[in-house]
């Protein structure tokens, strides 16, 4: 299990139902399913990713989130997850609200480019940052949208939408005194869990 | 001459039909009359465990029968989903007990219009009363019980088959574990109605159907119609584009185009193996299917009564049964609260995608069934 998607677990409510957006290998949902009776459907349209979710007896449906989400409709889940996928839509904004359109709550998870490994990478050799985190090049990066935790928590203020918890995590997934003192520096992954206001 | 068809070990090897008979009365849902009396032909492959948990059904689409894997015998026919049913295939009959039947109503050996009606002692013809979905899940389900299988491990089918397994999962929902859904859709939309029209008038049209003699000319018009639609316009541009006949035309009468001929000689051969008052009925209940209606129209509120767990698969180049209809499928499931998965898969074979071999079509059965092989 990873610790990520652990500390994700944490935030959702037991036997809740649940839409898990870009949901890969389907780890969150049998994780959640296990550990949390909750009930849900992953969404991915990765091929490789869905075969190993009907292997694991995940539910998942193929959908290209960049098509929208009108086919689910409002309020038909209790919370709608997004981890590390935000950065990867098209329309990040639009996404964002639709996901409050469908579920009561959602959870949000991305990296924070304002990490001071991004920082110190930019300043000093002034090329786009490369980690083990965010391994791609500028050119073949599936994040086209990468923001920092200072830019959602601006959009979640334009947006009018409620931050319900915020949690900022190191690379170990330690949210230590640093990460909460200076998250936008020193925060390497963003949890949010929203509400309409 | 072609070389017989010999079993390797992915098949399941030669195979015979058997054939069950239901000596009571069989009520049918839109027909005024009932059948006295009925007799199903069917084949199993692999073996019933003792908890009698791992069967699965292949309910067959429109032009299907019983033989749906293995060869025959005496005539070598391979069958119809033999690349999919077998040791090791994705319908692993290593892990399950397979049963295919030919449908009530069907020309292989089941009863149908080419049956005889006891009450004039002449076939049935156009007299076999209408069949529909759910009289064939009703049979189906005497088929099962004759047998023992008190609970499918699935039910599996394409097109005209996923709406079986569809109604099963409403009907039965005590009676099916997984249903697996192909190619499908929840009810014909009125272009697909026109288009089993447009076979049937061919049929009907025919002066030899008129005069109660084999109408050859339109059954073969009807197969070459349906036969279009199943496949894609960008399959047929790379099977055929606009390729000439190897041995030119000598006249304005025989086919110019590879595809003229194609079509022309699976019209004729599909002649030989059918029935044209079945394929009035297949295509009739085709056009009835809608387990909606008994709900007042509402999909959502149908799956409602399923239990079942879904697996919805279709094909990006099917236009017949598009992806949008089973997405429809889908998302009235995700809102019954149904536990569903579904996947599109990338290809060029239209509607007959669902009968071909490709690998992530394959991997998608073979993930799913293994994982409900390992979870009975």
């Amino acid at each position: 299990m990873r610790s990520d998607l652990e500390f994700i677990a944490s935030l959702v409510h037991a036997k809740s139902r649940v839409l898990d957006l870009g949901c890969g290998d389907g780890a969150l949902l049998s994780y959640l399913a296990r550990e949390k009776s909750v009930t849900g459907y992953g969404v991915d349209d990765d091929s490789s990713a869905i075969a190993t979710c009907l292997a694991k007896g995940v539910n998942v449906i193929e959908h290209d989130l960049n098509e929208g989400l009108s086919r689910f409709p409002d309020d038909s889940f209790d919370m709608v997850l997004m981890t590390e996928t935000l950065q990867a839509t098209l329309e990040p904004h639009k996404l964002v609200r639709e996901l409050l359109r469908i579920g009561q709550e959602c959870i949000v998870t991305f990296p924070n480019f304002a990490h001071w490994s991004c920082r110190i990478h930019m300043l000093s050799r002034g090329t786009m940052p490369v980690s083990t985190h965010l391994p791609h090049q500028w050119y073949n990066t599936p994040n086209i949208h990468l923001c920092t935790v200072k830019d959602f928590d601006e959009l979640c203020a334009s947006l009018d939408l409620r931050v319900i918890d915020r949690f900022v995590v190191d690379n170990d997934y330690q949210s230590g005194r640093i990460c909460t003192w200076w998250p936008n520096l020193f925060g390497a992954t963003a949890f949010y869990r929203l509400g309409r206001q | 001459m072609a070389t017989p068809k010999t079993p390797d070990e992915h098949s399941v090897g030669y195979v015979e039909p058997k054939s069950v008979r239901f000596d009571h009365k069989l009520e049918l849902a839109r027909a005024e009359t009932s059948l006295p009396h009925y007799e199903l032909v069917y084949e199993t492959y692999g073996t019933l465990n003792e908890q009698r948990n791992n069967a699965i059904l292949i309910c067959h689409a429109l032009s299907g029968d019983h033989h749906a894997a293995g060869i025959h015998r005496d005539t070598g026919t391979v069958g119809w989903w033999d690349n999919c049913i077998g040791p090791g295939k994705p319908i692993d009959t290593d892990r399950f007990y397979v049963l295919s039947l030919n449908n009530l109503g069907g020309c292989s050996g089941s009863t149908g219009p080419t049956s005889i009606n006891p009450d004039t002692n002449q076939p049935y013809g156009g007299d076999f009363p209408t069949v529909t979905v759910p009289d064939w899940v009703n049979t189906q389900k005497e088929l099962a019980d004759h047998l023992g299988i008190e609970r499918f491990a699935a039910v599996v089918g394409g097109s005209l088959g996923g709406m079986q397994a569809m109604q099963w999962a409403i009907d039965y929902p005590e009676r099916v574990a997984n249903a697996l859904l192909i190619a499908s859709a929840p009810k014909l939309s009125a272009q697909n109605i026109g288009f089993n029209e447009i076979a049937r008038s061919a049929i009907e049209r025919d002066p030899d159907f008129i005069a109660g003699e084999t109408p050859k000319t339109g059954l073969a018009l009807a197969r070459m119609i349906g036969h279009v639609t199943y496949l894609s316009e960008v399959g047929m541009a790379g099977k055929f584009g606009r390729k000439f006949q190897e041995n030119q035309a000598q006249s304005t009468k025989e086919p110019m185009f590879a595809v003229q001929s194609y079509l022309r000689y699976q019209g004729n051969k599909f002649v030989d193996r059918f029935d044209p008052h079945t394929y009035i009925l297949m295509t009739k209940s085709l056009d009835y299917f809608d387990p909606a209606e008994a709900y007042g129209g509402d999909l959502v509120e149908t799956f409602r009564r399923a239990t079942a767990r879904f697996l919805v698969v279709s094909f990006t180049s099917d236009w017949r049964f598009s992806p949008q209809r089973s997405a429809e499928i889908v998302d009235a499931l995700i809102s019954a609260g149904c536990s569903v998965s579904s996947a599109v898969v990338e290809s060029a074979d239209g509607h007959d995608s669902f009968l071909l071999d490709s690998p992530r079509y394959f991997e998608i059965l073979r993930n799913y069934l293994t994982n409900v092989a390992d979870n009975l």
